[in-house]
């Protein structure tokens, strides 16, 4: 697939297929067209050419009414957990299957329960997100996400922004619920410790074209220079085009 | 001094020949943002009321809204309904008691709050307290993903989230109305029997004469009409604020949102003469 912003062309020739039960690693620095590639997959946007299927459906032939019906069999965490504000925990953890299923309150009940424990915010039900910390967020966003018991999670940033501790957790949580469910997962992240513990299969992002797909041993051991760069955290580096510095430097006329 | 300098050089001149090409193209391009943005306010309140028929109805989220617009937005009409029905109770007794017709004073207080002051001045005060909040809320949605989130939830945002802020607003703005007209009858009853001696027989029974079924269905449907407009202007502002290419951020909220209040005050206005002189 291809995605453009305007005429900026953000994803080229961008092909990977994730297996069942995979748990597959998007990874890139910043700007590599990793968040773009995610809302794709997620049909918030359209590529501009190219297909995306979803357990074998193309998704840009969907109707409205089939879209509603895949998603209720996906689930996504995202960055910064997208709370809905208004709601506490327990009630965000609960919208999914009050909106999306005919279950009794008792039940839903048992299952935010369940999937709050699971996640370690037993306790915290009652709490408005603005009260919860930045991993106590993504782990709330987290047991929304699953509270359905998708087929398929994505996870985006499941590390941004966490201490080392908290993202250790985090990870740890990722591989039992992978264990405990059997969830295919697509995790998008830039913290390469997370990628290396938890994938399955990394695929590498550099401006918006794939550098490679492989296991975690075969990502480690590319001859991609720029792999290794992003792998030991080295700067790009910069080529710097003296007539075209000139002439930004002097733009606006001397 | 500087413009003699530019108009003398040949880049000043360039300049200024650039600028007089590029003007009907701004006009152009500015045209086209207002058509399209209208164009967008429209589709987005024909897929919110399109969701009318949609299964389920968010019955709890409507009582939030039906909450947040109607009950927690009376204190401060209560207050302006009284202060705004006093001093036109003032002003008119000060008038009426120059012609000797001090008895009209409750058929004017009446019939200018009902016709007019109710429904302009209640929907101001919903700009004030709900418009603004509401279009802060929904951009801030907006900029926090929650749409997002709520769309791969299989969730529908105008069937959850618009359409019960939209009919909270169309239901709770006559309510208000009223609730403004009776206080701001009940001040004028103040200030021109209580402390002005008027007979409080003549001020009430001029307002139950005068006072006809038009009387109040205009103000009714101005009611309705102003509580479409400031919510729908608020939501849409709200909800489109990430395609804001001059402003991002909370930046990009702040601007929406003093967007959908200056707007929703000049169309409410607007509308208001236009549904006046239709009506009177």
């Amino acid at each position: 697939m291809n995605a453009h912003y305007g005429e900026r062309q953000v994803l080229k020739n961008v092909n990977f297929s994730v297996a069942e039960g995979e748990i597959m690693v998007v990874m890139g620095g910043s700007g590599s067209g990793k968040s773009t590639l995610l809302k794709h997959l997620l049909g918030l946007q359209d590529p501009t050419s190219g297909s995306i299927k979803l357990m074998g459906q193309n998704i840009a032939k969907l109707s409205r009414k089939q879209m509603m019906a895949l998603r209720r069999t996906m689930g996504v965490a995202f960055q910064g957990g997208a709370l809905l504000s208004s709601m506490s925990v327990a009630d965000n953890v609960k919208l999914p299957l009050r909106e999306n299923t005919q279950l009794d309150e008792n039940t839903i009940d048992i299952m935010a329960r369940l999937k709050l424990e699971l996640m370690n915010l037993a306790g915290f039900e009652d709490l408005m997100p603005a009260e919860l910390s930045g991993g106590m967020l993504k782990r709330a966003g987290l047991a929304r996400a699953v509270i359905m018991d998708p087929k398929i999670l994505f996870f985006d940033e499941p590390s941004a922004g966490l201490d080392p501790v908290t993202s250790v957790e985090l990870d740890e949580l990722i591989l039992q619920l992978r264990a405990a469910l059997n969830m295919t997962m697509v995790i998008v992240t830039h913290e390469l410790e997370s990628a290396f513990k938890i994938a399955d299969r990394i695929t590498v992002l550099f401006d918006g074209e794939i550098a490679a797909i492989g296991s975690v041993e075969e990502i480690k051991n590319s001859q991609d220079a720029r792999i290794q760069n992003l792998i030991n955290r080295k700067p790009r580096e910069k080529v710097v085009d003296a007539d075209a510095y000139l002439q930004r430097l002097t733009a606006g006329g001397v | 001094m500087l413009t003699l300098t530019c108009k003398d050089s040949p880049q000043g001149a360039f300049d200024i020949m650039e600028s007089l090409i590029n003007f009907p193209a701004s006009i152009g391009r500015y045209t086209l943002g207002i058509v399209s943005n209208i164009g967008r306010a429209g589709v987005f309140l024909g897929l919110t009321l399109s969701r009318l028929f949609h299964w389920p109805f968010p019955l709890t989220e409507f009582i939030k809204q039906l909450n947040f617009v109607g009950v927690r937005t009376l204190p401060v009409l209560l207050v302006a309904g009284l202060f705004t029905g006093m001093v036109v109770a003032l002003q008119f007794y000060d008038t009426l008691v120059r012609f000797g017709s001090v008895d009209l004073l409750g058929s004017a207080v009446a019939l200018s709050l009902i016709r007019e002051l109710g429904p302009v001045m209640a929907a101001l005060m919903v700009i004030a307290r709900v418009g603004s909040a509401s279009c802060a809320e929904i951009g801030i949605m907006r900029n926090e993903q929650q749409f997002d989130a709520l769309e791969c939830m299989a969730i529908d945002v105008y069937r959850y989230l618009m359409l019960p802020r939209l009919l909270a607003a169309i239901i709770a703005m006559p309510m208000l109305t009223a609730i403004f007209d009776l206080v701001g009858i009940g001040g004028g009853y103040v200030v021109g029997v209580l402390i002005h001696g008027v007979s409080g027989g003549a001020y009430i029974n001029g307002l139950i004469d005068t006072v006809t079924f038009n009387d109040v269905l205009m103000g009714v449907i101005k009611s309705l009409v102003f509580g479409l407009i400031i919510m729908w202007i608020a939501l849409v502002n709200g909800f489109n604020v990430h395609l804001n290419q001059s402003f991002s951020g909370a930046e990009g909220v702040s601007h929406s949102t003093t967007t959908a209040v200056v707007l929703s005050a000049i169309v409410m206005l607007s509308l208001d003469f236009i549904i006046g002189s239709l009506m009177l």
